[in-house]
């Protein structure tokens, strides 16, 4: 089981412009934990798009995320606000967890920047449970701030509200001066944000393995270029399209190819390339390997150009 | 030593035969868990948590063991948090698992009562609250599976630091608690160089919740010893030199190929991961009752590289091994 079906529950607007939606197992049934800071792909009319999950994720019967509209992208977020509608039910992966806690943190500064925001609060519910120490500053457009209620609440009013970005800025900076030993930052917001935040800790003096991001502008999962692979042993030619692994479609046409961990690491998966440049993803081929460029690792890596020929 | 609650059927049923291949050497060998396996001799693998015969004497020496030594179990106080989650995954396993004799219930928010059929035990709790189970979360629940298990906090690196361990083959949790996944790995021969160690913890590093993995790794064990933990080689080390003088017929039943399945889990909630040790030990006697067993193992004893039967703590009767298992086949040793 590596996707969900999910019923949205409710959908409502609490500021303009974000969208959020509760979503539900069809049949009631309890949904797989997360991690804080984790984040669905969910499937977004022809899009898939990672949005990161605003509940509790101890043993949650419900979901929440929260969807900024961005007008002139590719159309997923548009879809969630307005094609998507309560009652329908989406096809999700399971949630993802590329942001979490650290747990031996002496005290977590959470940092957020409008819809940012969202990681940060599901990092501020596990604080709660955990009691661990936190502080934050949450930056956004006047009346544009979502989820500010939940911060507040989750923070006994603690946490620092700022609407204006040189002010923000200002607070920022002492702000990262002035932290105990043993601090950790989690910064999520705009891409300027973030290098701003991350520039001036480091400025500071703080360690990279202190630091840490969620960056909601990089292609987290890349489906890939599709492609063709020729299989010279039957003169037979593959479409391999994007999202789908060449171990799938060779899978898919009757080539069997022994596997075991479909992600790239144990080594089982391997065929030799006689024509084309492999695309490797893997973590299995040492560099000099994949240099030579002969083999490559059906289940994870594709091809650099529009076609691959392997003898099989 | 253990005393045998199971039939040498069960036994046999049940039991995890490791070698693909007639020639073994270590890979990052990881696969999907909770696929059954089918063996010439039954089936394993079904369950990430596996509950055979030997579950009520395995606790009962599991309990004995920390009574004596308290080093096996710990807990850093960064863990907490892991211990609750391992406990309650392990709960949730257990309960898929053996639903007629395990029930998770959820009475309210983080209120949940626990049936284990098994031991008679009934227990409410309340998640996180430390004041709501009769003893720390990881103990607590390291006494109702058969599993040895290991708690990783991933930070730059992975760190072993919490985990139950009673049944270590060689090696001793209270003293790698708090080391790095590669310092820990670090008396390992060969890895370093092919790599297998650098790529599974790139693996684990990346492993996400509910999808959790498997391997097997094997060993001899001379009786059926399950603490052969280094604290204790004074008494099961001096076995390799007697092993060498016993009769045929005492090699067989002492011998026995250990073969250990573990679980590779990320944890749902406080993203450390669990590693599960289950250990399984079968005697070259009942081993050689099924044929291909029998002449697959002698051929991965017999060709072995020394350094890796030298590490294995085998190198002084593997071979002896695999002559016994040959000549039990009417092969020439
Ligand atoms: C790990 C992760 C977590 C995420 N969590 C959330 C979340 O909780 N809520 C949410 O609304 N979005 C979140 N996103 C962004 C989301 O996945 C989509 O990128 C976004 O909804 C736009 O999708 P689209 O299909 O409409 O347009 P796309 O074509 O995907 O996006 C158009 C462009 O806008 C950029 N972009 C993405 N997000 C923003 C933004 N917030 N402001 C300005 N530009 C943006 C993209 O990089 C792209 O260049 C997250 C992304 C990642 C990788
Ligand atoms: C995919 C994951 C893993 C792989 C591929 C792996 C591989 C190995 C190998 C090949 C050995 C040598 C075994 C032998 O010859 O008997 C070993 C030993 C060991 N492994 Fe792992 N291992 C993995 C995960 C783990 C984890 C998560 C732990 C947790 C702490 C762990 C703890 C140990 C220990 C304690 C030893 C004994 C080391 C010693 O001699 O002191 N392993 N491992
Ligand atoms: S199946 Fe493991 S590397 Fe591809």
């Amino acid at each position: 089981m590596t996707t969900l079906e999910l019923l949205v529950t409710a959908a409502v607007h609490p500021v303009p412009g974000i969208r959020s939606l509760t979503l539900a197992a069809p049949d009631g049934r309890d949904l797989p934990g997360f991690v804080p800071g984790s984040h669905l792909v969910i499937e977004c009319g022809g899009r898939s798009n990672a949005y990161s999950l605003t509940s509790d994720g101890t043993a949650p019967t419900s979901y929440t995320v929260s969807v900024l509209e961005v007008p002139d992208g590719s159309g997923g977020s548009r879809w969630v606000h307005r094609e998507l509608r309560v009652g329908e039910v989406v096809t999700a992966r399971l949630p993802r967890s590329l942001f979490p806690p650290v747990a031996r943190a002496a005290k977590h500064l959470l940092v957020a920047g409008g819809i940012g925001v969202t990681p940060i609060v599901s990092h501020l519910r596990a604080a709660r449970t955990w009691r661990r120490e936190t502080e934050v500053h949450y930056v956004f457009r006047e009346g544009r701030g979502a989820h500010v209620d939940d911060v507040l609440a989750l923070t006994d009013g603690a946490a620092e509200l700022h609407t204006d970005r040189a002010e923000f800025c200002a607070r920022l900076e002492k702000a990262l001066a002035d932290q105990p030993l043993g601090t950790h930052l989690y910064v999520c917001g705009p891409a300027a944000m973030i290098d701003h935040v991350l520039d001036t800790a480091r400025g500071l003096g703080w360690p990279e393995s202190r630091l840490h991001c969620e960056r909601f502008g990089l292609d987290a999962l890349d489906p890939g270029d599709p492609f063709d692979v020729t299989l010279t042993a039957t003169g037979t030619t593959v479409r391999v399209p994007s999202g789908t692994s060449l171990l799938e479609a060779l899978e898919t046409s009757g080539v069997d190819v022994p596997n075991l961990c479909r992600q790239g690491v144990c080594g089982e998966c391997r065929i030799p390339v006689a024509a084309g440049t492999p695309l490797h993803r893997d973590l299995f081929l040492t560099e000099e390997e994949k240099a030579a460029g002969d083999a490559l690792m059906a289940c994870v890596s594709r091809s650099a150009g529009p076609s691959l020929e392997v003898p099989l | 030593m253990t005393a045998l609650a199971s039939s040498a059927a069960e036994l046999i049923a049940g039991f995890p035969f490791p070698f693909p291949e007639d020639r073994y050497r270590y890979s990052t060998n990881v696969e999907p868990a909770g696929r059954s396996v089918s063996t010439p001799a039954g089936q394993w693998g079904a369950a990430v948590v596996d509950i055979d015969g030997e579950y009520a004497a395995e606790l009962a020496e599991r309990a004995d063991i920390l009574r004596r030594d308290p080093t096996r179990a710990e807990v850093l106080p960064h863990m907490q948090p892991a211990a609750w989650d391992a406990a309650m995954t392990l709960m949730r396993e257990l309960a898929t698992a053996y639903p007629s004799t395990m029930t998770l219930e959820r009475l309210g928010d983080a209120r949940w009562r626990w049936t284990n059929g098994l031991l008679g035990l009934t227990q409410e709790f309340v998640y996180g609250d430390g004041g709501t189970l009769p003893e720390e979360p990881l103990r607590w629940i390291a006494g109702q599976v058969q599993e040895d298990v290991v708690l990783l906090d991933q930070r730059d690196q992975l760190y072993g630091d919490a985990g139950v361990v009673t049944f270590a083959a060689d090696w001793s949790f209270g003293f790698d608690v708090g080391m790095s996944f590669l310092e820990i790995h670090g008396p390992v021969p060969r890895v370093r160089e092919e790599g297998v160690i650098t790529r599974a913890h790139e693996f684990l590093k990346r492993l996400q919740p509910h999808q959790p993995y498997r391997r097997t790794n094997w060993t001899l064990t001379i009786g059926r010893r399950l603490d052969v933990s280094t604290e204790l080689y004074p008494e099961w080390g001096p076995d390799r030199e007697m092993i060498q003088r016993v009769d045929d017929a005492t090699f067989g039943r002492l011998v026995h190929l250990r073969v250990e399945v573990q679980h590779l889990v990320r944890l749902p909630d406080s993203g450390a991961i669990m590693f599960l040790i289950r250990t399984y030990m079968l005697p070259l006697e009942l081993l050689a009752t099924v044929e291909s067993w029998r002449r697959r193992a002698a051929e991965v004893l017999a060709e072995l590289p020394a350094d890796m039967a030298d590490y294995k703590g085998i190198i002084k009767y593997r071979d002896r091994a695999a002559s016994w298992l040959r000549a039990a086949g009417g092969e020439a040793p």
